[in-house]
């Protein structure tokens, strides 16, 4: 079998201001054919620099390589297996990317007039049904620019539905299986966080929820499937006990990769969620954004969604304002418009059983790698997992080996590690997330890359202490980076 | 590891020493060691409260970012800035230098539930 990592040539590469000659340029202006006008006499002086701006002055060729080589450095998911999965990126079809670029889209402005502006608004008209239907809610905001905004969207929904009826609640369960952004969102809404532990097999019980729930609180928050890749079994009883006092189920939908067209959420019992468009549909978003965080609600909510919303009436879409309970705006125009393109596009390549699919065989996947390797790396819950499955280091820890060193040597391989010491409730914890769009030969070889590691592991566990061997840069000081940060070139 | 048989502890991860109704509170070696090289920690002000099993500051390491949850409630006499500075201290010396507040306990009450470190060993192993 080939396993992907390999040595070849990487050049090297300075800094661009490292490469800067004084005089040097990559083009030739053309003759000034106007008359030249002293800068001062056109802006006032306070507003000028009092030196050049100092970029870097280079060659064309120069500043070509220089760029090339940069990018020969990055590991994407279009360079090889990424086994963070959609939490991080996984694969998005180009074809997505093709039609989120047309000219029709890309060249709408904002302020552009409705009647303008008609397909744009039925696209996200479109979109937000196929959302209600996916994830089984009533009406969908596609306003928040991420997961987390979305996350307090809701909860801000859920704090002025109280406030509206004259009864402020105070509170939000949080598993602690969830999110790290929940808890987050939670106090940036001014809730108060009571946190639960999942129990046993790692999913929450019922009589825990039991034990919190008052008419105190406003909401549960949890994930399905929770951060340990396991469906939330309770939730339908789970959601009773807090509806009886209530409350609200919020449903964080990050891990949605794992069920979309196999559980509608709504019929769990959920009554908010949001959808990250960029982890689960057709949006690369492991360079920080922009990210898509649209809000699913029931009947109930949705009075406060944002504004504005989308009307359709007869064949004309507008933009509707008035709205008098809405919690306001949270987002400039109408969210990132452009991941809804490539959202509505994936959705219509794939259709309802295309989406299924995807969802089976994510799950699949996941399966298949955790039963693979769990006679090589100790396996968190010995369950059927969803899209992930979770691992820890504590057969290596008996040769001093840690999940640490094992990621890094996993870079040997070809492989981008998978995500590391997350979730907190596993000590030294590997979550793997292959996602649907792996071939069995890639699992193969990244299978078969971890019981190497893990025979290093125990011949040569020095070898793993120093890997990275093969990359441009070996292992990186992190925690001298995280003391004594550098952010700022020497000029 | 090491746990001093005149601190208690918490099942949280942190210590404390009472003297008189003074509390110093910090974090234990198992839980130092479990972090990992500590990189920032933030701590409340002189002069500030604290409530039991209520967060009062954060840690964090190169792995995660930790509440600190403190073990009775009272004004916070004394917090140790040198830490701030140089979190490797946490790591290299969790009983000494590396203490994180002081606290003037408002109720003896709180202390009733507190480990001894032999009960907080045993806590540890069944935790593993």
């Amino acid at each position: 079998m080939t396993i992907d990592g390999a040595k070849g040539l990487i050049m090297d590469e300075p800094l661009i201001f490292e490469r800067n000659s004084e005089g040097r340029s990559g083009v030739l202006p053309a003759p000034c054919d106007v008359p030249e006008a002293d800068l001062e006499s056109l802006i006032p002086k306070s507003l000028l620099r009092d030196g050049a701006a100092g970029f870097p002055e280079v060659s064309e060729i120069d500043a070509v390589r220089h760029y090339t080589r940069l990018s020969q450095w990055n590991f994407g998911v279009d360079t090889g297996f990424y086994p963070l999965g959609s939490c991080t990126m996984k694969y998005n079809p180009k074809v997505n990317e093709a039609v989120s670029r047309l000219e029709g889209f890309t060249m709408l402005h904002p302020y552009q007039p409705e009647a303008l502006a008609q397909g744009a608004l039925r696209l996200m008209h479109e979109l937000e049904a196929y959302l209600c239907e996916i994830s089984g809610m009533d009406a969908v905001t596609l306003q928040p620019s991420a997961g987390a905004h979305g996350e307090l969207c809701g909860l801000l929904m859920i704090a002025a539905y109280f406030k509206d009826r004259k009864r402020p609640r105070h509170k939000v369960i949080i598993p602690d299986t969830a999110h790290g952004t929940n808890p987050a969102s939670s106090h940036l809404a001014g809730f108060k966080v009571v946190p639960v532990k999942s129990e046993g097999k790692g999913v929450l019980s019922a009589s825990a929820i039991e034990a919190v729930m008052d008419e105190d609180t406003a909401a549960l928050m949890l994930t399905n499937p929770n951060t340990l890749g396991l469906f939330e079994r309770n939730i339908k009883e789970i959601a009773a006990i807090v509806h009886k006092k209530g409350g609200f189920v919020y449903c964080d939908g990050a891990n949605l990769n794992a069920v979309m067209g196999l559980a509608k959420l709504g019929d769990l019992g959920v009554d908010v969620v949001q959808l990250n468009l960029h982890k689960t549909f057709s949006t690369p978003h492991g360079g920080g954004g922009p990210g898509s965080g649209p809000v699913g609600v029931r009947k109930a909510l949705e009075p406060y969604l944002p504004a504005p919303r989308i009307r359709k009436a007869g064949k004309k879409y507008s933009l509707v304002y008035d709205r008098p309970r809405t919690i306001g705006r949270l987002k400039a125009f109408y969210g990132n418009f452009s991941i809804m393109v490539r959202a509505y596009s994936y959705i219509r390549r794939m259709g309802g059983e295309g989406l299924k699919r995807a969802s089976i065989v994510a799950i699949l996947n996941a399966n298949y790698m955790k039963e693979r390797l769990k006679d090589t790396l100790s396996l968190a819950f010995d369950e059927p997992c969803m899209h992930e499955c979770v691992f820890s280091d504590k057969l290596q820890a008996e040769n001093g080996v840690t999940t640490m060193d094992m990621a890094k040597r996993l870079i040997d391989y070809g492989f981008h590690p998978p995500t590391v010491y997350f979730p907190l409730v596993v000590p030294g914890a590997i979550m793997v997330e292959p996602t649907e769009t792996e071939t069995l030969e890639t699992l193969d070889s990244f299978i078969e890359a971890v019981k190497k590691i893990d025979a290093e592991a125990k011949a040569s566990p020095e070898l793993l202490k120093n890997a990275p061997l093969n990359t441009k840069v070996r292992r990186v000081d992190e925690t001298r980076a995280a003391r004594e940060p550098v952010l700022r070139w020497k000029g | 590891m090491e746990f001093p048989k005149d601190f208690k502890y918490t099942k949280e991860h942190e210590w404390i020493k009472v003297e008189g109704n003074i509390a110093t509170v910090g974090i234990t070696d198992y839980a130092q060691d479990s972090l990992g090289d500590v990189v920032y920690v933030e701590l409340p002000q002189e002069g500030g409260t604290v409530t039991k099993n209520e967060p009062f500051g954060v840690v964090e390491s190169v792995k995660a970012v930790s509440d600190l949850y403190s073990p009775v409630s009272g004004n916070v006499t004394e917090v140790n800035d040198a830490i701030i500075d140089s979190p490797e201290a946490i790591n290299e010396d969790p009983y000494g230098d590396a203490w994180m507040i002081k606290v003037e306990i408002s109720s003896a009450d709180d202390l009733g539930d507190l480990l001894s470190a032999e009960d907080y060993q045993k806590f540890i192993e069944e935790e593993k």
